[in-house]
């Protein structure tokens, strides 16, 4: 692989986090009577017990952030923090700091993600390949419609629909939470089987969305792959069936496929997002959801923050991994 | 039209009458045809118009002030007085429903064709021109288009959230709505750069905005008509997103608000499936509409498309 390709990469993946942060700094500044300030003296004129922690929060928030100083003293020191993944505590919930609150969310979500992202992909990229291939059952072609059709839904209305039809109307599954009530976390069976049974509906409102997408895309590099002379070769010399279409066809047009999973990611988050408020799920979502109705602004641009990251992270492994997975591709400047 | 005539070479001695009913086809006969050959467009063009129907003939028949809260009992479920109940702040949920579609249709087709303007002229600017305006463009599409959409519009909104109406959602929305629309256009007009019309206009004298407007613009109709629809839906879907986590028009009725304000007041658990079933039947025609639009319009400017769909 060319070193001027990977330098390109991984500066666009600086700017990517530089812009995310300046945004983040930028926002709060330009809207009209400081959110945070508006929020915190909202919080200290409610007084009451957390009148010492406020206090308390606006001398260390001007220590730390250098409000007293000028705004590319303040730009600096902003940036370092965020460098440092520190963005100071919340305000809903005070002696908490962002980063811990984000650090117990996190592997819910990348846990449901990965897991039913997964599990979409897998299904949805066969399905856009059998449809293609005529030697195969014509159930497929049945299929793929409705797939589609679900695919133009947002995940989150799917998962409303879900909530009512199998958690409320039948309840076989419960109704929210990432686990029962009064479980402690610990690592056994049956505590794991009961994160399966609460991630069950989160997670099958995101497959049901996404296998349409995908076996789209799938469908597409099929048509193009089993147009290649090396698929008649193979058919010409008698192989299997079921060889060419695993090892010939198939390998070749689930490669695209993969960068499109990396340039998606960014989407996926975003339904994921809305799905775990409805579904009550502990994760990145539902802290999302509460620091906006709490008005807790550090935590917001924390999780916005922390997610532009891991997607940027993702989205740079993928292109740097890709040359390997697909020898074709080279990245050299044409 | 299989009967027709097609082999004039197999009917040599026919009468010049014969052959004249090879007459072009009418207008009308043209539209029908292409429609049988592309029935996506259609579908999907009639979903939209219905919508777009509902939402200009509602209020004559539906008191629309009806959707603003205590103005019906409180919690009602459907009956012949409320056809679609009423919620906890006493809102009339079908008034809501008139008054939130138009709303929700305005944010998507504001944000959509801002996006899109924006779009061309920067697709033009940075395809034609090329050099440094170019790369700059290209990058900054291309790290934008990177960013987690709602995450950002989530920032943004949650920032100006006491204040948001329907039209400055729009605008917060179309904010991020010319990253598509920029690439595609880029790239087409690169293609077109080139192309031996757009040489004879330079050559003949025609100055550049003059060539871009007159020349190049029209050509490009499909591709814009195609991306217009694809920037108005991903606003929707941005849109109702914001709305479900709660950060859209706090005073106006939206789709999205309502199933906000549902989910909110445990709708669902209550039962009170008419607060927030309407507003996602709505949305789901709206979406499947757009999407066989998008796709039929895809079909239509790329050419490519018709032999694998």
């Amino acid at each position: 692989m060319n070193t001027g390709y990977v330098v390109r990469r991984v500066l666009q993946f600086l700017i990517v986090l530089w812009a995310a942060a300046t945004i983040n700094f930028i926002l709060p500044r330009l809207a009209p009577g400081n959110p945070v300030r508006d929020r915190l003296v909202s919080q200290a004129s409610q007084g009451g017990p957390l009148q010492e922690g406020i206090e308390q929060m606006v001398r260390s928030y001007n220590k730390e952030f250098g409000l007293d100083k000028p705004l590319y003293v303040q730009y600096g020191l902003y940036l370092k923090h965020v460098a440092r993944l520190d963005f100071g505590y919340s305000i809903a919930s005070y002696p908490n700091r962002v980063m811990g609150l984000i650090r117990g969310a996190l592997p819910w979500t990348v846990g449901l993600l990965l897991i039913s992202s997964a599990i979409a992909f897998t299904l949805g990229t066969f399905l856009g390949a059998l449809v293609t291939w005529s030697r195969a059952p014509k159930v497929f072609q049945l299929l793929i419609g409705p797939a589609m059709a679900l695919s133009a839904i947002p995940y989150y209305l799917l998962g409303i629909m879900l909530v009512y039809l199998l958690a409320i109307l039948f309840p076989i599954f419960p109704l929210s939470g990432g686990y029962s009530i009064g479980q402690i976390p610990h690592l056994d069976v049956s505590f794991l089987l009961d994160i399966l049974r609460h991630a069950f509906l989160p997670g099958l409102s995101i497959v049901l969305a996404g296998v349409g997408f995908w076996a789209l895309g799938m469908r597409g590099m099929m048509i193009t792959t089993k147009g290649e002379d090396y698929i008649n070769f193979a058919e010409a010399k008698g192989l299997k069936d079921r060889r060419i279409f695993f090892s010939y066809a198939m390998r070749n047009a689930v490669l695209p496929q993969v960068t499109n999973y990396a340039i998606n990611l960014g989407t996926i988050i975003s339904g994921l997002v809305i799905v775990e408020v409805i579904f009550g799920y502990p994760g990145m979502g539902s802290l999302l959801f509460n620091a906006i109705n709490g008005s807790d602004y550090f935590l917001i641009y924390g999780i916005v923050y922390i997610t532009v990251l891991v997607i940027g992270l993702a989205t740079l492994a993928v292109d740097l991994l890709y040359p390997i997975l697909d020898p074709r591709i080279s990245y050299r400047r044409a | 039209m299989a009967e027709m005539p097609i082999d004039i070479a197999a009917t040599p001695s026919a009468p010049i009458e014969e052959r004249i009913t090879f007459r072009d086809r009418t207008p009308m006969e043209a539209i029908v045809a292409y429609c049988r050959r592309n029935p996506n467009v259609v579908i999907g063009l009639s979903m939209i118009v219905t919508l777009l129907l509902i939402s200009a003939v509602g209020p004559l028949f539906v008191d629309t002030t009806q959707a603003d809260p205590l103005s019906a009992l409180p919690a009602q479920s459907p009956s012949r007085h409320y056809l679609l109940g009423t919620d906890d702040q006493g809102r009339n949920l079908l008034a809501v429903m008139i008054a939130g579609l138009p709303d929700t249709l305005r944010i998507g087709f504001l944000a959509g064709a801002i996006g899109l303007g924006v779009g061309i002229i920067l697709g033009f600017v940075s395809g034609y021109l090329g050099g440094v305006v170019d790369a700059v463009i290209r990058i900054a599409v291309d790290t934008l288009l990177t960013l987690p959409g709602i995450l950002i519009l989530i920032t943004v909104a949650a920032s100006i959230r006491t204040f948001i109406s329907v039209n400055i959602m729009a605008l917060v929305i179309a904010s991020l709505a010319w990253r598509q629309p920029t690439r595609i256009i880029r790239a087409q007009v690169l293609t077109m750069r080139e192309r031996a019309y757009v040489q004879v206009a330079r050559r003949s004298g025609m100055n550049t905005p003059e060539i871009m407007v007159r020349e190049m613009l029209p050509n490009l109709f499909p591709f814009l008509a195609a991306s217009f629809v694809g920037a108005v839906f991903g606003a929707i879907l941005f849109s109702i997103g914001l709305e479900a986590l709660g950060l859209g028009p706090q005073n106006q009725p939206t789709l999205g608000m309502t199933i906000y304000w549902g989910i909110r007041f445990n709708a669902l658990l209550r039962g009170m499936w008419w607060w927030w079933l309407p507003p996602i039947i709505m949305l789901v025609v709206l979406f499947f509409g757009l999407l066989l639009l998008t796709i039929g319009l895809d079909e239509i400017a790329n050419p490519r498309l018709r032999r694998t769909a």
